[in-house]
């Protein structure tokens, strides 16, 4: 198993803690992450890709155990191993889109994926020197994305990409991100409550509001 | 792309607000800037026109003033004092030299000064062409008078009288040009000297005008202009003449406590020593310096404050950007480093620009001022204590950098990007 999380719990201050359901995933292999709004499955996100520490678990990846680790340490295996796709692009306004990208290598300390081919990949190679503030929605997320496989990680988690998207842009994402994880051989996984997304991927897990 | 790259897009991507703060501070280095090198080349140059100086004698009046035109060629002299008091002042045992002037006309602004060659070799002056003067009417041009004018060696000019431009000329006789000084950077550059002779002439023939001038008096003169002028010492006359000032040096330490005293108390003239009149004036201007130095220091305390109310806003707006950055793999020191880094260039730019515009400014002065004492100053000399200013700006980047920095450090990234 290239993913791997087991008994994973947190729990927010003053609340009631939240059990997670186990999730294993080999190379290649997609899962989508279901529930309610407010039954904690962006907590869940948050826990595997090391944002939030859990309380009690394990999260594996690659045969490494980074719900232990600290600080700098995880800042950098999160870089190297790891692609977030969030609800919003979220991308540096500052930047042009070649820029955003680059980014990802510096910070993570790693070659990853050649920018200009994965550009290419997404259709957005003559995007290459735009601002980001003169992006579509679409191209925008697109980019995002791009932004979140540039390191080639291990493990690709995608929060609520296809939310704001409309449904010819979510087709487009949806199989973007498939097609680019199996090339990568990266676990992809997706929370999501967006029944577009169901229909491409059969593979679920459900968390409940306990 | 490293961090300093991405500082610098953050710096560019709000270009007003990075200017405004940038101007703001550069503006306020620019003054002390200003000040800096004024301070420095005024004293400068104050000491060295005073080198060899140790006591000024004039008429009696304010000794500052005294000193000023006596030293300085700045200000009005205080009136005229007889020669023979003068030479009896010679032969005292404590002066060790005595060098006469005699002011009173001026071509173009620039004065004309009557002294031996005493006086030029005090400052140890070379000649750039041509020799000193020898003969009555002969003058040596410093150079920027040369310069200004464009007189060469074997010109021919006449005086006007007074010390201030616009005065009636003297037309009876011409000042015939027959050397130009090197430039040195002193006093000297704004002169034009000539023999005490010169000037005593001079003014015999504007008197000499409304009264019946008799053909004897006429070949006087002629006899006299073929005569030789004195090159040391006083010049030789039987009549009762009078000089403007006389420039004294000690023979001994001694002299410093007597003569003054005795000058002051025994004779008709006054006694005043550059160095106490400087320091004087010092204190005084000081009062400005003060002043002009706390408004600086409160403008770039408010373009701290500036750059510390911009870094702060923009950083509320970049908190998904900072929590972007942690999630590709950004460390909490490597933020804390990306804001210290835009306060630090942002100062850095303010001062390197404050710098600059500090000598601008000071060249637009002396370009408005040339025939003042401003005039010779030099605005493009950069001093040991601009890398100071340099250092100090840093300072306010980090001082205002510091809250932003520790916010951004402290950024929940979880929180930010799934608040939505």
């Amino acid at each position: 198993m290239l993913f791997e999380s087991k008994k994973l719990e947190y729990s927010h201050p003053g609340q009631k803690t939240l059990i997670f359901p186990d999730i294993s995933l080999a190379s290649g292999e997609s899962l989508l992450v279901l529930g309610k709004s407010g039954s904690g499955k962006t907590t869940l996100l948050n826990l595997l890709a090391g944002l939030l520490k859990p309380k009690a678990g394990e999260v594996i990846l690659a045969t490494k155990d980074f719900a232990r680790m600290k600080g700098q340490e995880m800042d950098l295996f999160r870089g190297k191993e790891i692609g977030i796709i969030f609800q919003k692009p979220h991308l540096l306004a500052a930047l042009n889109v070649k820029e955003n990208l680059q980014m990802a290598h510096f910070f993570s300390k790693k070659k990853g994926q050649d920018i200009g081919q994965l550009l290419a990949e997404l259709g957005l190679s003559e995007k290459a020197k735009s601002s980001v503030l003169t992006l579509s929605e679409g191209e925008a997320q697109r980019v995002s994305i791009a932004r979140a496989l540039a390191n080639s990680p291990k493990l690709i988690l995608a929060d609520e990409p296809t939310s704001s998207l409309d449904d010819e842009n979510t087709e487009k994402v949806i199989s973007l991100l498939k097609t680019q994880a199996a090339k990568i051989g990266a676990a992809l996984i997706i929370v999501t409550h967006d029944q577009r997304v169901k229909a491409h991927i059969p593979n679920f897990v459900e968390v409940q509001a306990s | 792309m490293n961090l300093f790259k991405l500082s610098w897009k953050y710096l560019t991507f709000r270009p007003l607000s990075t200017g405004l703060n940038v101007f703001l501070l550069a503006l306020g280095l620019a003054i002390i800037t200003v000040l800096l090198l004024i301070q420095d080349q005024f004293e400068k140059k104050m000491n060295q026109d005073a080198a060899g100086i140790d006591l000024v004698v004039g008429a009696k009046g304010s000794p500052l003033q005294l000193i000023l035109a006596g030293v300085y060629h700045i200000d009005f002299p205080t009136g005229n004092i007889p020669m023979d008091e003068a030479q009896k002042l010679s032969r005292n045992r404590l002066v060790k030299n005595i060098i006469p002037m005699a002011l009173g006309d001026n071509y173009q602004g620039f004065r004309i000064v009557g002294t031996n060659h005493d006086y030029p070799a005090l400052y140890e002056a070379k000649m750039q062409s041509g020799v000193l003067w020898t003969k009555p009417f002969e003058v040596v041009l410093g150079a920027e008078v040369a310069g200004k004018s464009g007189y060469k060696v074997g010109d021919e000019f006449l005086g006007s009288h007074g010390i201030s431009v616009g005065s009636h000329e003297h037309d009876a006789n011409k000042f015939k040009v027959v050397g130009v000084l090197e430039r040195k950077g002193n006093v000297l550059d704004r002169l034009i000297l000539t023999s005490v002779e010169s000037i005593w002439y001079t003014h015999d023939e504007g008197e000499a005008e409304p009264a019946d001038s008799t053909t004897n008096q006429e070949e006087h003169h002629m006899i006299k202009l073929q005569d030789s002028v004195a090159v040391k010492g006083f010049p030789k006359t039987s009549e009762s003449r009078d000089l403007t000032t006389l420039l004294i040096q000690y023979r001994n330490p001694m002299a410093a406590i007597q003569l003054p005293r005795l000058i002051n108390s025994g004779t008709s003239m006054q006694a005043a020593s550059p160095s106490f009149e400087m320091s004087r004036l010092f204190e005084l201007l000081g009062v400005g310096i003060t002043l002009l130095q706390g408004l600086a220091m409160v403008i770039i305390g408010i373009s701290g404050l500036g750059i510390f109310i911009a870094l702060y806003n923009s950083l509320k707006e970049r908190k998904y950007d900072l929590a972007i950055l942690r999630a590709i793999g950004a460390s909490r020191g490597q933020l804390l480093l990306l804001i210290f880094l835009e306060g630090i260039m942002l100062t850095f730019m303010g001062a390197v620009l404050g710098i600059l515009l500090g000598h601008t400014f000071l060249s637009v002065i002396i370009s408005q001022n040339e025939q003042g004492v401003v005039g010779s100053l030099q605005p493009w000399i950069f001093l040991k204590q601009e890398l100071w200013i340099v250092v100090y700006a840093l300072t306010v980047g980090v001082l205002a950098s510091i809250i932003p920095a520790f916010a951004a450090y402290q950024t929940s990234i979880a929180k930010q990007l799934t608040k939505a």
